[in-house]
């Protein structure tokens, strides 16, 4: 089946569930090890879920398709957002995300292009955008119409190579790249450890089309995804302020947001929390 | 910048050509040339620079083919991101730069975003060694080590431009990772045409009794011409050409080595990490004890200077080369 829903066709109610299920399974995957990048891919979730069911263009029985889109997560600690899914999607089995992060899983912690779905190695932070570059101007040699989509981070936005990255596809008028900026406010050695506002001005400034919205909130996503589909001669920057641990009242609030190790009776409490509040929401 | 030339000569740095003396012709631009005549069959090659074009000889290829190159500014670490993106759709990019950018600069780059994945990436590295006078910021004396150390990076140091287009062929044909050392600009042809250079294999090209020779890149033209030199005082060298530094030709090296009491290497890079140090763990390993005289750049930063005069103040000449051979013990 391919995937890629018309502009406008997007049923925010069925995103917004299948969001919760992201977020259901990275409970699920978090409490399996008792640790994991939680915070991160709760924050990512709303992302995700809107372009999986409905942006990206893909065949999750062909993934090699010359002409799907493509979605680069640069940075490869929020592979448990990314496992998410691509079990929903049916590239890897739902029973295997249990094994997150566990000796010989191939659902690492930080990603590798091993597994199914994966296109490439994040986690070495700014790798992922100059090779998104690179795809975008392989796709336009073959005259493809497929876009390419990375995921990166405010805290990545430090890594001098990102910057060379956004230059040289302003330079390129890279029309089918879409940055997505996961701005979450929190990088490993804590809460904004050097501040880079104003972002949006920042890719505004290296010649991008740029926008900022509230990234948990679904019809947004929606809409500035439908918005990059125009093209316009420029690559499109989209701004998401995030909340690290969305959907988890006590993650949210947690210091430790960047890494989240607690014991398994903690985890079936944060799970009962999030059960309660999911619904409450439906 | 194209057509071959037959004046002997051999660029020095921007601007500044030596004579090439005796009967060597030289050929202008043997990597830009060949990749452009590439090119033509093969349609998935892309070419890439990084504000280096003009220096790395790869403006032929991007004449042919000008919706097939781009150059990504002064930004080595997203010219190896981008060769590496390029890759993941099938295309086969050669990349080029500056010895010292490509390495020192875009390591991690290389490292993870090309050899982890085995991506089909040709770096093609201009300055290598003591080939500029601009310094340590520009000589690439330490490039060999770093590379040997990544996993799965095939590592090529050619000697002559019949061998850069030869093996430029070959590294195009090779699926994976490549870092390959550049003699750019006139660069002097010291093999025949028809000579065969393959990945991964050393070749003899003298038989000797006395002391064996091992070098790569350019010092074979210098070992050669010492050789024949030491012949005439009645010194019989033999020498090993070894232009793949990875995978190393450690059976050739070890099989040649046996024959001598003593061998002398020769290389255009520092002894520490690079040849001098592989001849030496492959002779440890296949139980062979030599006395090893390691000709090379010492452990340290090199000065400016004209090229021709640091050459012969760290011993990558002929007349060096000779000169350690008949005061060897």
């Amino acid at each position: 089946m391919l995937r890629n829903s018309p502009p406008g066709s997007a049923d925010i109610g069925a995103l917004q569930r299948k969001a919760t299920r992201l977020r259901r399974h990275m409970l699920t995957m978090a409490r399996g090890q008792g640790q994991g990048y939680i915070g991160q891919g709760l924050g990512i979730a709303d992302t995700l879920a809107a372009l999986y069911f409905h942006e990206l263009r893909y065949d999750p029985h062909n993934l090699a398709w010359a002409d799907r889109d493509r979605f680069l997560l640069s940075t490869g600690h929020y592979s448990i957002a990314l496992w998410a899914a691509l079990a929903e999607a049916g590239i890897i089995p739902v029973e295997e995300l249990i094994t997150y992060g566990a000796d010989n899983s191939r659902l690492e912690m930080s990603t590798l292009d091993t597994t199914p779905g994966v296109e490439i190695i994040g986690g070495s932070l700014g790798h992922g955008l100059g090779q998104g570059v690179g795809q975008a101007l392989g796709l336009r040699v073959d005259k493809s119409d497929a876009r390419v989509f990375v995921e990166l981070s405010d805290g990545e936005m430090q890594e001098g190579s990102t910057w060379e990255a956004a230059m040289s596809a302003s330079h390129f008028k890279l029309d089918g790249l879409v940055a997505l900026i996961d701005c979450n406010g929190i990088q490993a050695d804590g809460p904004v450890v050097l501040y880079m506002e104003p972002v949006a001005d920042k890719w505004r400034a290296f010649g991008w089309q740029t926008s900022e919205i509230d990234g948990n909130d679904m019809k947004a996503v929606v809409g500035a995804l439908a918005d990059a589909r125009e093209r316009n001669g420029k690559p499109k920057a989209i701004v998401l302020r995030t909340l690290p641990g969305k959907g988890v009242p006590r993650i949210e609030t947690s210091e430790k947001s960047h890494f989240f190790r607690i014991d398994v009776a903690q985890w079936d409490g944060i799970i009962a929390e999030f059960e309660k509040t999911v619904g409450a929401v439906q | 910048m194209s057509g071959a030339a037959t004046e002997a000569g051999r660029t020095l740095a921007m601007g500044q050509d030596e004579v090439v003396g005796g009967s060597r012709r030289s050929v202008e631009a043997p990597f830009g040339r060949a990749l452009a005549r590439l090119g033509q069959s093969r349609p998935d090659i892309v070419g890439l620079t990084a504000d280096l074009g003009k220096y790395t000889d790869i403006l032929p290829f991007r004449d042919a083919f000008p919706e097939r190159f781009f150059n990504v500014g002064m930004a080595e670490q997203n010219l190896v991101a981008v060769a590496a993106g390029l890759a993941r759709t099938g295309k086969v990019p050669f990349a080029t730069t500056y010895g010292v950018f490509a390495t020192r600069r875009a390591y991690d780059f290389v490292a993870i975003a090309l050899a982890h994945s085995k991506l089909d990436v040709k770096i093609v590295a201009g300055l290598p060694g003591l080939t500029t006078g601009y310094g340590g910021t520009h000589q690439a004396i330490e490039d060999l080590a770093l590379m040997r150390m990544i996993p799965g990076l095939t590592i090529i140091d050619p000697c002559d431009a019949t061998e850069i287009e030869a093996a430029t062929e070959a590294i195009a044909a090779h699926r994976g990772p490549v870092y390959m050392r550049l003699l750019r600009g006139s660069v002097p042809a010291v093999f025949e045409a028809g000579y065969r250079f393959e990945i991964g294999k050393a070749r003899q090209l003298r038989n000797g009794s006395d002391v064996g020779i091992i070098s790569t890149g350019f010092m074979t033209e210098r070992a050669l011409d010492a050789a024949d030199a030491l012949r005439k005082q009645g010194i019989s060298a033999g020498v090993l050409h070894v232009p793949t530094i990875k995978p190393f030709d450690a059976g050739a090296v070890a099989e040649f080595a046996a024959g001598f009491s003593h061998i002398v290497t020769a290389e255009n890079h520092v002894v520490v990490g690079g040849l001098a140090s592989l001849v030496v763990e492959t002779l440890f390993d296949a139980g062979i004890a030599k006395k090893v005289t390691r000709i090379g750049l010492p452990d340290r930063y090199i000065e400016c200077g004209a090229v021709p005069t640091l050459q012969a103040k760290y011993g990558l000449t002929t007349e060096a080369v000779i000169a350690t051979i008949t005061g060897l013990s």
